[in-house]
């Protein structure tokens, strides 16, 4: 059997491919964070609640509708996104002439609220949620057994990063975002309405993260502090990245994922710490992120 | 002249005191302090407040003496947790405390509680330490400790031919202490340990990474040296990645019945654990179960609310033996009376509690069912061995606890 730097090669492949994945998680994750940090300026510290809440959603339109997975995938992202353009309108809109501090503020309270609700709601320990039974089941791939669920976990990711993306850079509408974020006054002067763009643009955000929440409800446990542990690696893959850069969240979300499945190889111990050591070094060397313009 | 705000503290102060002055004829005041609102919340909080109510109620019943039960939220902080505690017994009147999940929260409160001549009544608290180098004359550890979980699923799997181990650690003093007491069992079983991987708590959602690494060794058992929901993610991701389906065991060294609903039979069936109490052990643990069950809002018994419940009991009693006067004067009396008489309770049948303060109980390793063998919501473990109550705790002279050697 062949070795690279001591450890079996079948394991260490095995160890990239989980990095990849969980890396589809942290894009997803992050991509959310980026598009709301890009044309709101607001840093969406809720959005581990909103993770939460879809994973939740999902769980609680099994139990009491009997809507199936793919029923989730689709209503989840809509419900939890319509509560965030709730949450902009009411509340989020009042704070953009204010310092960025506000915004984290509020949305770290609220956070915190809609987390504490939760745990009063449905305890502390977490509820069930199956993987759907077309998705049951494992690729042998020689090297490893790969879930299918966590390879259509990868191409979700994929899918949904690259038509955000393709949306921002290459749409007429993207370029009506982009544009009202240099300069908003001039773009309502056009004619376009402002306000409603940018709501519609935080429950889009929001709705990229609950479609997370959905993802992770079959392979994590779904508990209301399920979004708090996730959160705060995808802040540094965010800072990493470059704050608001939408490419720069999607590959640097997928590599730190490697990075950190490498780690888990040599160094266990270290592999929560490994992010944020890069994302040190990154703000040294590089203050606006990898992607990211000063 | 004008009356000042001062004037209204000190009187609001002395009515608090004349207060007080006047709730010590009253009924005998229990306090409850648990995790009400964190990681613990479902394994005790509600559950163990009602398992110390129904206690009190039945008492109530049997004897005419008023007893009154109070809860407090210590959110697994030690200074809240004393903050409470020391308002409960200055202020508030509180004679014993109960429950303390959370063991740093529990070696807080038993340094207040024996510092005051009060008692603590230990159900939550697992730490091996509370009975051990910093045990107190006026505590008692009556449901389990991590020597329990460690002997009752390392020695007892080891005898049943599953004797190659792998750890997943939580990378902290409680992992480590699972691990090192799991694999002192297994070694002494004749059993071999093959490795382990500390992984970052509480900083890790994804363990697939460990879970492989764990079958390049082969082992015949992965030990989960963690808790809650990185439990529940271990075990998840194990069964996805097609673990059990190639023979190995998953023993889960801290794990409760409220674990196993949460995770659901179809993912948590096989799965080996040890517990001090389950529901549906015998005719009186299903006796007690019933009689607890309104108060319980529809979840199930968990062992923290059977302990707080055969706790309490145990407690009234030597307080009735000894006379509520007595009682109140000196906590360490009532322990001693407690120590001195044999415990009976619905929950966990005849028992005694030990000079250190351990009550001795017998630990049972569970499994988990299958879908199919399972005939309700809550009929989720069958029993697969058992260690005898003596055997199931630490030696006496092996705990290091001072007022023992003297």
């Amino acid at each position: 059997m062949d070795d690279i730097f001591g450890i079996p090669a079948p394991l260490l492949f095995g160890q990239l491919l989980l990095g990849l994945i969980n890396g589809a998680f942290y894009a997803m994750m992050s991509l959310g964070l980026a598009v709301i940090f890009g044309l709101l300026n607001i840093i969406n510290f809720t959005h581990g609640a909103q993770f939460m809440m879809g994973a939740f959603a999902a769980w609680m339109l099994l139990e009491w509708a009997g809507l199936n997975y793919w029923w989730a995938l689709i209503l989840v992202p809509i419900i939890i996104g319509f509560t965030g353009v709730v949450m902009e309108r009411l509340m989020i809109s009042r704070l953009y002439k204010l310092d960025h501090l506000y915004g984290l503020l509020l949305t770290f309270g609220l956070g915190l609220i809609i987390e504490g609700v939760f745990r009063n709601q449905f305890g502390s320990s977490g509820l069930p949620y199956r993987i759907p039974a077309e998705l049951q089941g494992a690729w042998d791939l020689g090297f490893m057994f790969l879930p299918i669920y966590r390879g259509w976990v990868v191409i979700a990711a994929l899918i949904l990063c690259l038509t955000t993306w393709l949306l921002i850079e290459k749409t007429r509408l993207g370029a009506y975002l982009r544009a009202a974020t240099e300069n908003a006054p001039l773009v309502q002067a056009f004619g376009v309405n402002v306000p409603r763009m940018v709501t519609l643009t935080y429950g889009f955000g929001v709705a990229l993260a609950a479609i997370g929440g959905v993802l992770a409800a079959p392979i994590y446990s779904v508990n209301p502090q399920m979004g708090t542990n996730l959160i705060i690696v995808v802040f540094a893959v965010v800072v990493i990245g470059g704050m608001g850069s939408i490419l720069g969240s999607i590959i640097t979300g997928f590599g730190l994922g490697i990075v950190e499945g490498l780690t888990k190889v040599f160094y266990p111990e270290a592999s929560a710490t490994v992010i944020f050591v890069i994302m040190a070094i990154v703000l040294l060397a590089r203050p606006a992120g990898l992607f990211g313009r000063a | 002249m004008p009356l000042q705000r001062r004037d209204l503290l000190l009187a609001g102060a002395g009515m608090a005191v004349a207060g007080a002055a006047r709730a010590q004829p009253g009924p005998l005041r229990l306090g409850v302090l648990t995790d009400m609102s964190g990681p613990y919340r479902d394994l005790t909080g509600p559950s163990s407040f009602a398992g110390a109510r129904q206690a009190a109620e039945e008492f109530s019943a049997a004897t005419g003496m008023a007893v009154e039960v109070i809860v407090g939220d210590h959110q697994n902080r030690p200074d809240i947790g004393a903050n409470i505690a020391r308002q409960w017994f200055d202020r508030d009147g509180v004679e014993a405390v109960i429950d303390l999940p959370n063991s740093a929260v529990a070696l807080a409160v038993s340094g207040i509680a024996r510092e005051k001549n009060k008692v603590v009544l230990g159900s939550g608290v697992g730490s091996t330490v509370f009975t051990g180098a910093q045990c107190s004359p006026n505590s008692i550890q009556y449901t389990y400790d991590t020597y329990m979980l460690a002997k009752g699923t390392g020695d007892a799997m080891v005898r049943q031919g599953a004797d190659t181990w792998y750890f997943i650690t939580a990378d902290y003093a409680f992992g480590h202490a699972l691990q090192a007491d799991t694999s002192h069992f297994i070694e002494a079983a004749g059993g071999k340990v093959l490795g382990a991987a500390r992984y970052p708590f509480p900083a890790t959602t994804d363990f697939s990474s460990f879970l492989l690494g764990a079958m390049a060794t082969k082992p015949k058992v992965i030990g989960l040296a963690n808790a809650g929901a990185d439990l529940v993610n271990c075990i998840k991701q194990a069964r996805e990645f097609g673990l059990l389906r190639q023979g190995v065991k998953l023993a889960a060294l801290l794990m409760t019945v409220v674990d196993s609903i949460s995770l659901g039979l179809p993912e948590a069936q096989g799965l080996l654990m040890t517990e001090s109490f389950y529901w549906d052990l015998n005719d009186r643990t299903r006796a007690f179960s019933e009689r607890v069950r309104g108060k319980l809002q529809g979840r199930v018994t968990t062992a923290s609310c059977a302990g707080c419940y055969g706790a309490t009991l145990h407690y009234l009693k030597a307080v009735k033996d000894l006379g509520p006067a007595r009682a109140r004067a000196s906590g360490l009396e009532v322990v001693e009376r407690m120590k001195a008489m044999p415990t009976d309770d619905d929950a966990f049948g005849p028992g005694t509690i030990r000079a250190d303060g351990r009550k001795l109980t017998p630990g049972y390793l569970f499994q988990v069912k299958s879908p199919a063998e399972s005939r309700g919501p809550f009929d989720v473990h069958k029993l697969v061995a058992t260690t005898s109550a003596e055997a199931a705790a630490r030696p006496l002279a092996e705990g290091g606890c001072p007022f023992i050697r003297s």
